[in-house]
């Protein structure tokens, strides 16, 4: 084996409990390398979504998670770090999209106020220059008429354009790393089509490292290197993309790939 | 042929838009059958008009024209008693299965209710019946007395499905049934929904986004664009022979659960077609003419029971000015 470059992001034994109930996840590692794209896969309470949350030290809402285990970013292990550094890694060199594009925007303001803020906070720029940027961001994402469309609030936006305006967020700092939560599992698979080109393109312009998190395996396909399958908070399979589809070892894997709707499938 | 156990003309609806803008046609002419213990997969995006389409069939939203006739009665025409007597016949199956569960009523309390409302069975007989439907949706009748919040999405979906047949319906409207679903969960739930199909004799209108959803459902397929049908089919014949682009821009959009083709599909750089404009407006029609191109355009068959609405049929004819 050849010395492969240190990886971006390295997690060793992680564990997750809320309270003291068992754990939600347990004792898992996984790397990601720079510029790389990984997979997870699981359905509901697999613990696909603590892992990534806990990457940037996000508990679900108002419940108190027990970590454990190191997660090691920049020669720093992010479990340790107090909330002030871990506010310079959040949403700056590791940044992340969800689910629901509605719940994530602010409805009562306008969607370019929204990025000129956190760019204001976040880079320091006035709010001239962030406007500037705001602009340069919400076309980058495939928005026509950005400088218009900045002035809208999040309603007059679809799912699929709300969805690009929060990707256009997590990019606006340049992270190292992004991580996506089911990010097309609410919008119409034509509009899923054109968010995961989106992620592609900025993966690649970026030459941002990507997590991609999808309890559908047919997401997942076209868009990642390696994949994680996570079952009862545990990863049960590892494995370069086209192997594992073209042989899955774990019947859980295989259950999960057998149950994706087909176009080809026969009544 | 059977006559068809429902049977929709002309159906429209609008909704009223702000001062001084013409109503919002949700529903524009919609018209197709169902043949008894058949399923039809109306497929459409976002703001199509496919639940708008349901909800009128039901009559849980008036229709500003047309006519909808369920086992040979016109129920447009219909109020009060005669169209609650109706409502037996027909039953709804919702997307979100957190939502559509009272969460202070236990199963048993949730699945009694529309027995009592129909007075299909005698009250003593109802605990009875609620086991009855708790096995035929492969739930263990033990279980009655729990709240919603118990169960996972896959089993309240499965309520919600006894729910729908506690009164003995003819036919099923399920509105994106299991795409709120994990999807092993929504593969075992549209099995279901097929077994109980075989067993009952039920006719299903599946509304879905996605066509890879409905193939394994359907035995034909209406795909629903601004508010229209632009293609009705047998599955075969639209799934192996799209005639409208529109579909095929559906059928290219599943992914395919092969990396290298599915990273292929990716990296094709063919821009996105917008076929939509600002929200609750039809965007523009498929050829980038604008919507009243396929707002005009005829409908026209193309082999027995497949047709096409598209001002551009046949391809390479001069595009239908009329």
């Amino acid at each position: 084996m050849t010395d492969a470059p240190p990886p971006l992001l390295d997690v060793r034994g992680l564990t997750a409990a809320f309270g003291r109930a068992a754990p939600v996840v347990r004792d898992i590692s996984f790397h990601v390398a720079p510029g790389e794209a990984v997979g997870f896969v699981g359905e509901s309470g697999s613990g696909k979504s603590v892992t990534a949350r806990a990457v940037l030290r996000l508990a679900p809402e108002g419940s108190p998670l027990v970590w454990g285990g190191q997660i090691l970013y920049g020669g720093q292990d992010l479990l340790r770090l107090d909330e002030h550094a871990m506010r310079g890694i959040r949403g700056r060199r590791i940044a992340m999209v969800f689910q629901d594009p509605m719940s994530s925007l602010n409805p009562v303001m306008t969607v370019g106020a929204q990025i000129d803020d956190m760019l204001m906070q976040h880079m320091g720029l006035s709010r001239r220059a962030a406007r500037r940027r705001t602009v340069d961001l919400l076309g980058l994402v495939g928005i026509r008429d950005p400088a218009m469309r900045a002035d809208d609030h999040p309603h007059q936006f679809s799912g699929g354009m709300r969805q690009r305006v929060l990707i256009a967020i997590a990019v606006s700092c340049e992270p190292d790393l992004l991580i996506a939560d089911e990010p097309t599992t609410a919008l119409d698979v034509t509009v899923q089509a054109q968010i995961l080109r989106l992620l592609m393109r900025l993966r690649r312009e970026l030459g941002m490292a990507l997590m991609l998190i999808s309890h559908d395996f047919g997401v997942i396909a076209g868009m990642v290197e390696r994949v994680h399958v996570m079952q009862g908070g545990e990863i049960v399979e590892t494995g370069d993309v086209d192997a594992l589809f073209a042989a899955p070892r774990h019947p859980y894997t295989r259950a999960l790939l057998d149950a994706v709707p087909r176009l080809d499938a026969r009544r | 042929m059977s006559a068809p156990l429902l049977r929709v003309r002309d159906l429209c609806v609008s909704f009223p838009a702000r001062r001084g803008r013409a109503p919002v046609r949700a529903v524009d002419q919609v018209s197709f059958d169902i043949a008894p213990g058949q399923t039809l997969g109306l497929v459409g995006e976002s703001g199509s008009g496919k639940t708008t389409t349901g909800r009128a069939i039901l009559q849980l939203q008036a229709a500003s024209s047309g006519s909808v006739q369920l086992l040979g009665r016109e129920l447009t025409a219909m109020s009060g008693r005669d169209l609650r007597a109706m409502r037996r016949h027909m039953q709804f199956v919702l997307q979100n299965p957190y939502s559509s569960l009272h969460p202070r009523m236990t199963v048993a309390n949730t699945l009694a209710e529309p027995l009592a409302v129909h007075r299909s069975v005698p009250r003593h007989a109802i605990p009875e019946r609620v086991a009855e439907l708790m096995t035929l949706v492969g739930m263990d009748p033990a279980v009655v007395n729990r709240y919603p919040h118990e169960f996972s999405g896959g089993q309240r979906q499965r309520i919600v499905i006894a729910r729908a047949l506690a009164v003995n319906p003819d036919f099923v409207v399920c509105d994106e049934p299991v795409s709120a679903l994990d999807v092993r969960t929504q593969a075992q739930i549209v099995d279901l929904l097929q077994h109980l199909q075989a067993r009952l004799g039920l006719s299903y209108l599946f509304i879905a986004h996605d066509l890879a959803v409905v193939r394994a459902v359907a035995h034909r397929v209406a795909v629903m664009y601004g508010g229209r049908i632009v293609e009705l089919g047998n599955a075969a014949q639209v799934y192996e022979n799209p005639a409208h682009p529109y579909t095929r821009n559906l059928l290219d959009a599943v992914p395919v659960v092969d990396p290298a083709r599915q990273r292929a599909l990716l990296a094709e750089a063919a821009a996105d077609p917008d076929f939509r404009g600002r929200e609750g407006e039809p965007g523009p029609c498929v050829f980038g003419t604008d919507h009243a191109a396929t707002a005009t355009a005829h409908w026209h068959d193309i082999a027995p029971g497949h047709g096409v609405s598209c001002r551009f049929w046949p391809p390479g004819a001069a595009p239908d000015s009329r």
